[in-house]
């Protein structure tokens, strides 16, 4: 994996243009969405189609295999806000092992951590902020590396019974 | 012509009289070579952002004895991030005052804060437009804005 990929979710024009700059600044790929509807759409996940899922694919409904390693997202937007989106995607098979994090100008963190935010930024998000992010992309990519070495084995070895 | 000497004090002097916070010296570490127009960029989008959330505001407030505080609310809610995204800490500090003002519905303090906001939304944006003049005025002579 060359870079990891951020999807940056934000109703605000200038906070969307400053949390890309700051993702940019620390080498992630960015892609930056303006609503949570358009981050599952992104994500390839769609209400109806949510029940349907395999486990472990990534963008099962579309044809394009869209990689996301972490998802940062405002807490206050119209329509989806960052609390349902973040619920969305745990609540997700293929999604839920994704990172998430919420930033917000007040101080809204409580019951975050429950519902699965790694973290809580408060606005304006600063560069020492970012610096944050890696630690929870390298946890899970490791996670990754190790449910992709078990499905590995689990294909090869049919009759040996999984391990976890 | 302007010297680097009078931008670094212009510059101060909005420090100082609190036009602008930390955030702004933020924005400015996010610019280099490959972004060399990021902050006039963001800026600019916050004046276009900024002036159409104005507009808004006056249709709200201009209801006079029907106004619609939840929505007025929300657009100075928008304003308040926006201004706190780029250190635009006056205009921040009359969002937050007209935010408690909406919070208890009083119609004459609203009115009040419109008119505050647009002062100081004209009083910064001046200030930048002065601000940025300098800066381009010493790259255009060879200079570089100190950081």
């Amino acid at each position: 994996m060359a870079q990891f990929h951020v999807l940056a979710v934000d109703d605000s024009v200038i906070d969307r243009m400053l949390i890309e700059r700051l993702l940019k600044t620390s080498s992630f790929h960015v892609t930056v969405v303006d609503s949570g509807t358009k981050a599952l759409k992104f994500l390839g996940l769609v209400e109806d189609e949510v029940r349907n899922e395999k486990p472990h694919s990534i963008a099962a409904e579309t044809d394009q295999v869209v990689e996301v390693n972490l998802i940062i997202t405002d807490y206050c937007m119209p329509g989806m806000t960052g609390y349902d989106l973040l619920r969305k995607i745990k609540e997700s098979n293929s999604l839920k092992d994704i990172p998430v994090v919420i930033m917000s100008s007040e101080n809204v963190h409580q019951g975050l951590t429950e519902e699965g935010a790694e973290e809580f930024f408060l606005k304006p998000v600063q560069q020492s902020d970012v610096n944050k992010l890696k630690p929870h992309l390298l946890k899970t990519k490791v996670k990754n590396e190790d449910d992709l070495i078990n499905n590995k084995r689990r294909i090869h070895n049919n009759a040996i019974p999984l391990k976890n | 012509m302007y010297s680097v000497a009078q931008l670094v004090e212009y510059t101060s002097s909005l420090f100082q009289q609190g036009f602008l916070d930390d955030q702004f010296n933020q924005l400015q570490l996010l610019q280099d070579e490959s972004n060399p127009n990021f902050v006039v960029e963001v800026v600019t989008l916050f004046f276009e952002d900024a002036e159409k959330l104005l507009n808004q505001l006056e249709k709200e407030i201009g209801q006079e004895n029907n106004i619609d505080f939840k929505r007025v609310d929300a657009l100075v809610h928008q304003l308040k991030g926006s201004s706190s995204s780029i250190g635009a800490q006056r205009v921040q500090r009359v969002c937050i005052a007209f935010k408690n003002y909406c919070e208890e519905k009083n119609v004459e303090g609203c009115f009040k804060s419109l008119q505050d906001i647009k002062q100081e939304y004209t009083l910064v944006k001046t200030k930048f437009e002065t601000l940025f003049k300098m800066e381009q005025q010493i790259f255009a002579a060879g200079g570089s804005a100190p950081r």
